[in-house]
């Protein structure tokens, strides 16, 4: 008699984890009525807080089982169980999920307080909290499920809130085109997915992971399918982490609420991609041609996405396009096969943009507003000392900043890159560049906000008046009022918010210290952590030797060093270069400025055919062909069949009586013919 | 004398009377060519009865002739009730069940 | 035998020339005079064919009560004139034209068809046939239901008849009845080019075009 298979903790943690947003968004949507006041944030962000102990919890108990039993798979049940295939709803709790789990949870958390505080005076205070936990639950969907099928539900799930929260404030015409348009580009990227999906269980005959990946080993490296569906990953991961081509809709995505960028658009949701090619690297592994060009396409975006920053004046853009820089990186990271180094970086970067993010919200909220161009802004660093301290230390780890923690993640995936040769060799260097580059844009954005000449909003401020303007759109300057779909009346600034503060100094003193946990031949705590999921990659112990990473810190370091000093040189010292430089680099900085005027292309290549098109189908298809012909053809047969009933009902006796006759006379006429 | 004679003279009668019905507008003059149809059933009825030697057309006819009567008495009560409320006797007037 | 044919001819000749003369006749007067006539040729024909009861009773019944009905009816309401007015014009040719047709169809089942029984005079019957204690009989007998049902229909034809003719109390003003306003209203059906057609496809067609630029505005 065998006693019962024991389930380790671990999984139970895990659903926990997975169900108690759920719980928390069913509730306070159901239940707004009920929850006045602050209750509703206090509420959300309980669950997402247990789910946060949940995930510790989930963590202790992996870590006690050995290393190879460290992929755990439960299964709620059978969802589809069919010979050729078999879908369950099924959970993996191994390393790679329990580390997103609690990134995810950790810094959802830690959104969720800073959100208390920050739409305070919101009318759809509830709602928010509510979208925000269906958020965290569909993220935690997406990185706990066992299978391709609940990846793509979560992954859908995802972008319907990251739909709902950009579009918030939906009686402004700017958030809901620009929920529009994440919604339509997320869309390609679950195609890509999907068909992906499709080639997986064609050449794999399985959806589940561990099956696929078990199988994946006997296919032959380069094997088209194989190749296929990784690119199509690819298309999925690009679409949601916003790399090129399908970046255009995180800058516009800055419509949202603070919070929501901060929590989806930084630490989140477009590091989906970035889990996605490294959950699926024994794949990436057997097509390294997919892998490569997931490397090169990171590369230039990285890139592109610096040189937009450079020169964008929207705050909030400007932290956008270095998201889209820094998940450049990581992109680069996993496809360099450089998984932990990668997944490592994804870390510190949740902490320091989100950190950026909150920073950035207090600062627009100082100018009463809900985004703001860097032009408004100036000196804010007497008024707002806590704020800048955030901000800066943000900035810091952003740039690389010796001994932050952006600094060990950033250059631990440059060091392994370079090491891999070859194709990447290359692209390690352009990483490099654009190192200084961000450096650079983000010192830019520390200096010339909180430094230089107050603007009257900071003098204000400083003599404690908050600055309070007539609502109005930050990007149109159309006029709004403050009711329900529109921000609310206040802002709140950090300074003067406990749950603001209580929010982002765990974050600022995470991004100080949170490089400890990896430092190059004194801790591996990442690699250690996550080895057990990457174990089967042939890349695994193909790292840099310790003198090579060393030497890559320091280069990084200083090229971040000297980063700052430039964005120093020009907006402290000689404030007027930066002036002069752009007049004499107009056209550059046109190119620049319009984010290589790709949002234009898409438009003349995608937008207006398709604009074109739909009124041709509503023009002529729609009323020549439906309407008149189809709709206007069928009930016209059934008027003139009818007509011709209708003509017989005349009112008139005598008529009838015809018929009468008439009928009497076909009967007389049948019995004759049938009698012979 | 063949039945036959008198079967098809009631047939001659019968499709009078239709012509009657349909040409007419005067629904007085229409009732008359009903009695006329009605009229020419009789006839053959009775003839048939001839014909077979049975009582039963006889019978039938007599039926016949009463509920002639019966309709004759709604009918004229109808034209009575539209000439009191200054109706025009005139059958094509009559059209307000018209589709 | 000739006797009966020339009775039969003579009263053939009645029947039918009253029927002719109700149709054609334009006075209604005159046209229930004519129906009377037929009606007693009716009486002739049913005697020659031994229903002798039946033949009392036309005269009696029909020719003497119903048609009496009718001559009070027409002095009522005066013998007009019937109006040359449009009259239903396909009406007057398909009227004749169908009757006509009627009458070849069952001319050609008497005739043509062979049927023993209409062919010959029919068997020999007793005096007693037609007599009214046979009908009494019958009706007593065999078709008593009948007989009652059409005892039970007089009753309903006279409630009928008083109902129709009662004056309506207390809905007009003393003196006379009710006016009805009555439309005149084109003639239309068959015999009309069809406007009802065109009517109805006219309004209907203009909400269709309607609703499209409100879909377009709507996107």
């Amino acid at each position: 008699m065998m006693p019962p298979p024991v389930i380790p903790s671990a999984v139970w943690w895990a659903w926990v984890v997975l169900l108690l947003p759920l719980v928390g968004t069913a509730g306070i949507a159901l239940g707004w009525k009920l929850l006045p006041g602050r209750l509703a944030g206090y509420l959300g962000s309980l669950t997402v807080g247990l789910s946060f102990l949940a995930g510790i919890a989930a963590y202790f108990s992996l870590e006690e089982l050995p290393p190879e039993g460290r992929k755990l798979v439960s299964s709620a049940y059978t969802y589809i169980g069919t010979g050729n295939l078999n879908v369950d709803l099924s959970i993996l709790v191994d390393p790679l999920s329990v580390f997103m789990v609690l990134v995810v949870t950790g810094v959802s958390f830690l959104i969720h307080v800073y959100s208390i505080a920050y739409l305070g005076s919101d009318r759809g205070y509830a709602r928010f909290f509510s979208y925000l936990n269906f958020f965290v639950f569909s993220m935690l969907l997406l990185v706990l499920a066992g299978n391709v099928v609940l990846l793509i539900v979560g992954w859908a799930f995802v972008g319907a809130a990251s739909y709902l929260l950009i579009s918030f404030w939906y009686r402004r015409d700017t958030a809901t085109t620009a929920g529009i348009k994440a919604f339509v580009i997320n869309v390609i990227g679950d195609v890509g997915l999907v068909v992906a999906a499709f080639l997986i269980l064609d050449r794999l005959g399985t959806l589940d992971y561990l099956g696929a990946f078990e199988a994946v080993r006997q296919v032959p490296e380069g094997d088209g399918t194989i190749v296929a569906a990784c690119l199509l990953l690819l298309v999925g991961a690009f679409a949601k982490s916003g790399q090129l081509p399908l970046h255009t809709w995180l800058p516009d995505a800055m419509e949202g609420p603070t919070p929501v960028s901060a929590l989806i658009h930084a630490a989140t949701m477009v590091t989906a991609g970035v889990y996605l090619i490294a959950r699926f690297h024994p794949l990436f592994e057997r097509a390294p041609a997919a892998a490569a060009v997931g490397a090169i396409i990171g590369t230039l975006t990285l890139l592109f996405a610096a040189t937009v920053a450079l020169v964008s004046t929207d705050l909030k853009r400007i932290i956008a396009y270095s998201t889209i820089s820094q998940i450049g990186y990581m992109i680069l990271g996993v496809c360099a096969f450089a998984y932990s180094a990668g997944m490592f970086h994804l870390m510190t970067h949740a902490f320091f943009k989100a950190l950026l993010f909150m920073g950035a919200g207090s600062v627009v909220s100082a100018l009463g507003l809900t985004n703001g161009s860097i032009d408004r802004m100036g000196g804010f660093r007497k008024a707002m000392p806590f704020t800048f301290a955030t901000f800066t230390i943000g900035a810091g780890a952003l740039a690389g900043l010796p001994l932050l923690s952006g600094f060990f993640s950033k250059d631990e995936i440059i060091a392994y890159t370079l090491h891999r040769g070859g194709l990447y060799t290359v692209l390690g260097i352009c990483a490099y560049v654009a190192a200084v580059l961000t450096a650079f844009y983000a010192f830019r954005m520390v200096f010339r906000v909180f430094f230089g000449e107050p603007v009257p909003e900071a003098e204000q401020l400083a003599e404690g008046e908050l600055a309070h303007v007539e609502p109005r759109n930050p990007l149109t300057g159309e006029e709004e009022d403050t009711d329900v779909g529109f921000p609310g009346p206040e802002h709140h600034i950090a300074e003067r918010s406990f749950p603001m503060k209580a929010a982002m100094a765990p974050l600022a003193l995470l991004a100080i210290v949170g490089g400890v946990v990896a430092i190059p031949g004194v801790t591996a705590g990442v690699e250690t952590f996550l080895e057990p999921t990457f174990a089967d990659s042939a890349y695994l112990l193909d790292r840099p030797p310790e003198g090579e990473q060393i030497t890559g810190l320091v280069i990084g370091g200083v090229l971040a060093l000297l980063g700052v000093a430039a964005a120093y040189f020009v907006y402290l010292r000689r404030p007027g270069l930066a002036g002069s430089a752009q007049r004499r680099l107009a056209g550059v900085h046109a190119f620049f400025f319009n984010a290589w005027y790709l949002n234009q292309l898409y438009d003349r290549l995608f937008v207006r055919p398709s604009r074109a098109a739909g009124r041709f189908g509503r023009t002529t298809v729609e009323r020549v062909f439906v309407q008149s012909t189809i709709v206007g053809g069928a009930s016209g047969v059934v008027r003139a069949g009818t007509a011709l009933a209708r003509a017989i009902q005349t009112g008139y006796l005598r008529a009838y009586a015809l018929l009468l006759l008439l009928g009497v006379c076909a009967l007389a006429l049948y019995f004759l013919i049938a009698s012979g | 004398m063949g039945i036959a004679w008198f079967v098809v003279l009631s047939a001659f009668i019968f499709c009078i009377g239709a012509a009657g019905v349909l040409t007419r507008r005067n629904p007085l003059v229409i009732l008359l060519c009903l009695e006329l149809m009605l009229n020419a059933g009789n006839l053959a009825l009775l003839s048939f009865a001839r014909a077979y030697g049975n009582g039963d057309g006889q019978v039938f006819a007599l039926i016949v002739m009463v509920v002639a009567a019966c309709e004759v008495v709604i009918g004229l009560g109808l034209i009575v009730a539209m000439y009191r409320n200054k109706l025009a006797i005139d059958a094509d007037e009559m059209s307000e069940l018209r589709g | 035998m000739i006797f009966e044919q020339i009775l039969f001819f003579l009263a053939a000749a009645g029947a039918i020339g009253g029927a002719l003369g109700v149709v054609l006749l334009r006075n209604p007067f005159f046209s229930v005079l004519a129906l009377v006539g037929h009606l007693l040729a009716l009486a002739v024909l049913f005697l020659l064919l031994r229903a002798e009861f039946v033949a009392a009773a036309q005269v009696v019944v029909y020719a003497g009560a119903v048609m009496v009905l009718y001559v009070f009816v027409v002095a009522y309401i005066g013998g007009i004139e019937e109006p040359v007015g449009p009259s239903a014009g396909p009406l007057r040719v398909l009227g004749p034209l169908f009757a006509g047709v009627l009458l070849i169809e069952i001319a050609i089942a008497t005739i043509g068809s062979g049927l023993r029984a209409v062919s010959s005079a029919g068997p020999a019957v007793g005096d007693n046939f037609g007599s009214p204690e046979a009908i009494g009989a019958l009706l007593l007998q065999k078709f008593l239901i009948a007989f009652e049902g059409a005892s039970f229909l007089l009753l309903i034809a006279a409630v009928a008849a008083v109902v129709l003719a009662q004056r309506r109390r207390g809905l007009e003003e003393a003196g006379g009845e009710t006016p009805l306003q009555i439309g005149r209203r084109p003639p239309t059906g068959p015999q009309a080019d069809d406007p009802a057609a065109a009517g109805t496809g006219g309004p209907a067609g203009r909400p269709i075009d309607e609703r499209t630029p409100t879909a377009a505005q709507g996107s």
